[in-house]
């Protein structure tokens, strides 16, 4: 691992020769409590002083609607004009790991072009962060980054500790070499240390995602679920804000007029209702409960019986937007037999009173 | 060049390819049979695929869906369907006649087992639409009967104009070789040659079976799988040698629309031929 520290005033003089002939993606303060990933030009707008944006980067690799193909009868074509030079600056370490998920998801079995181009033309410029109290990426191992981006800083005050990750990494810092020091000095280091162990004591929750893939199975007819599918408004606000949620479906879009169409494919979710309805009117999931159970089995259990390791990066994203507190932080407490207080577990009391 | 391989892993694939009805009549009220070429000589000579696997097919305006694919890879350059009326996509398609184009592409799916069955007695299940999917191993078998032991077909439909390839299954009743039962769960004609009563009391026709020598495939309405499971467990077959195919909505069918998700795997990946223990082992299947 290549390592070399960038002045905090020298920030913006670096991103303006890298940014040169890409859009440029950074967090944007939306209001006092909302960021959001955005193309800007202006880098002072950059906010870098955010916990989590409202939708994930995913949205910069597979926008929620894009066109596939440009289809006639004789021929469809591939459209990929989503895909240009990016740039996304200021993601934080859960986010790159979703990344890292994507990119074993997208090419298993067979690769997904679309994805693929996305991923090939944009760079990856991480940034530490501070956890909140909805933070879970220590307990899925997700806090700290070793793959997935191809430069990452490290904020310690009035300079960056800048983390090559990549070929192209290198190349960005070889732009401008003079504004790099390759020597760290032991007081940087010490610093390094101290941030980090701070940063480890400050997160306040605990969940046990081991104990997840077993507690999935054993208690695949629990109540539980029945309670939270009694809850649960079926919105999809989950999973259009979850970083690995990658569902999908597609649609052809005729051109009036002409004999032509356009192929496009935009975000689905798993718990909308006729998510899995096939031709006939059989749906294979027609209760809530049965379709959180597909969401929470994929995140707690499946990924990680193929890819060893949770498809939650921790990110907190669901804990903050369910209106109804169904979460994995919740959804995992209670498997875990903790009571949490929630909307849902509130709801089920009235009930039975 | 000549004489190479050119089959490659396509580059992107969602790709479909422009593709020909070359006949298509109905074979029920809402059932149509449909034969179709990929335009291009040498991509349609070069679809390869097996038994049980299926294709997306999409019409311009519709949208695409996933149909199994009938036809048997002994018999390359035609692909043949048999679809219901159904849904956008189908609906589409049966506005649709010969000669007109379509898009395609697959295949898709694992397959059924056709080395481990090798050498085995073949008992084949099929209730209404379910003879879709079987009909491409039955014509597979037939077309191999050497490499396979007894070869018996139980095709159950409700009513005589609701059997899907009446024609071919009867011609096919024929063969010696083949030990075929035809019922209808009742004969609204009166002039039924075959069977009249539920498939499943064809079992007790199917002489003495040697179960750990016997391959069981089944593809049928929910309701038929209950009660045939029933009378192939009766007969000891083991679980993991019970074949089924499954259906499910997909949007992609190369495991990333994520629709088709079951459990920890994707039925257009890892199905969707299952076998009985994998139907009840994981959650879902059926």
């Amino acid at each position: 691992m290549k390592i070399v520290k960038l002045k905090k005033t020298n920030l913006f003089l670096f991103l303006e020769i890298i940014s040169k002939e890409a859009d440029f993606w950074a967090p944007v303060k939306k209001s006092p409590d909302k960021h959001i990933f955005e193309v800007i030009e202006d880098f002072s707008k950059i906010n870098l002083d955010y916990t989590r944006t409202i939708l994930p980067p995913k949205k910069i690799m597979l926008p929620s609607d894009f066109n596939m193909f440009q289809a006639s009868n004789t021929k469809y074509t591939p459209d990929f004009s989503h895909v240009s030079k990016k740039i996304i600056f200021g993601i934080h370490p859960c986010d790159i790991h979703a990344l890292v998920i994507m990119d074993k998801f997208y090419s298993h079995e067979y690769n997904d072009p679309y994805y693929q181009k996305a991923r090939d033309n944009t760079l990856i410029l991480g940034h530490s962060c501070w956890p909140d109290e909805y933070c879970m990426c220590k307990s899925t191992h997700t806090h700290v980054v070793k793959e997935g981006y191809d430069l990452f800083f490290t904020d310690l005050e009035d300079t960056y500790v800048v983390w090559i990750g990549s070929s192209r990494g290198d190349d960005l810092i070889r732009l401008k070499p003079e504004l790099f020091d390759e020597d760290l000095t032991d007081k940087d280091i010490q610093n390094f240390s101290q941030r980090r162990e701070e940063r480890d004591k400050a997160f306040t929750n605990d969940i046990n995602f081991e104990a997840m893939p077993d507690l999935m199975e054993l208690k695949y007819q629990n109540l539980l679920w029945d309670k939270l599918g009694e809850a649960c408004l079926a919105c999809g606000s989950c999973t259009n804000v979850c970083p690995t949620c990658n569902c999908y479906n597609v649609e052809d879009k005729p051109i009036l007029g002409k004999n032509c169409s356009n192929i496009s494919r935009c975000w689905d979710s798993c718990t909308l209702e006729n998510y899995s309805g096939v031709a006939g009117g059989e749906n294979f999931r027609e209760k809530r409960s049965d379709r959180l159970k597909l969401f929470y089995t994929h995140k707690l259990q499946s990924y990680i019986s193929k890819y060893g390791k949770p498809a939650c990066v921790g990110c907190g994203r669901c804990v903050v937007t369910c209106p109804v507190d169904i979460n994995v932080y919740t959804v995992s407490k209670s498997l875990d037999n903790e009571e949490v207080d929630t909307f849902w577990n509130r709801l089920s009391k009235e009930v039975t009173k | 060049m000549n004489g190479e391989n050119k089959i490659k892993a396509p580059a992107n694939p969602f790709q479909p390819e422009p593709a020909r009805i070359v006949r298509t009549y109905p074979l029920t009220d809402d059932v149509n049979f449909f034969q179709i070429r990929i335009a291009d000589m040498e991509k349609a000579l070069s679809f390869q695929y097996q038994t049980g696997q299926f294709a997306m097919i999409s019409v311009l305006g519709a949208g695409e869906a996933p149909f199994s694919i009938s036809s048997t890879p002994s018999r390359p350059g035609l692909l043949e369907f048999c679809i219901r009326k159904a849904g956008t996509v189908t609906n589409a398609l049966f506005q649709m006649k010969e000669n007109d184009l379509i898009g395609l592409r697959g295949p898709y799916g694992n397959t059924f087992p056709i080395e481990k069955m090798q050498g085995k007695d073949i008992v084949i299940v099929m209730g209404g639409l379910g003879a879709a999917p079987l009909r491409s191993v039955l014509l597979y078998l037939l077309d191999n009967r050497d490499q396979f032991g007894r070869v018996l077909l139980l095709h159950g439909a409700k009513r005589p104009a609701e059997m899907l390839l009446r024609e071919e299954f009867f011609s096919l009743k024929e063969r010696e070789d083949l030990e075929c039962y035809l019922t209808v769960d009742e004969d609204d004609t009166g002039e039924w040659p075959a069977d009249v009563g539920l498939v499943t009391q064809l079992f007790k026709k199917l002489g003495n079976i040697n179960p750990e020598n016997t391959f069981s495939l089944v593809c049928g309405p929910p309701i038929m799988y209950k009660f045939v499971l029933k009378e192939i467990l009766k007969l000891n077959i083991p679980k993991d040698q019970i074949l089924m195919t499954l259906e499910r909505r997909m949007k992609c069918g190369v495991g990333k629309c994520g629709h088709c998700a079951i459990d920890y795997i994707y039925t257009c990946l890892d199905g969707p031929v299952f076998t009985y223990w994998d139907v009840i082992h994981m959650r879902e299947l059926i």
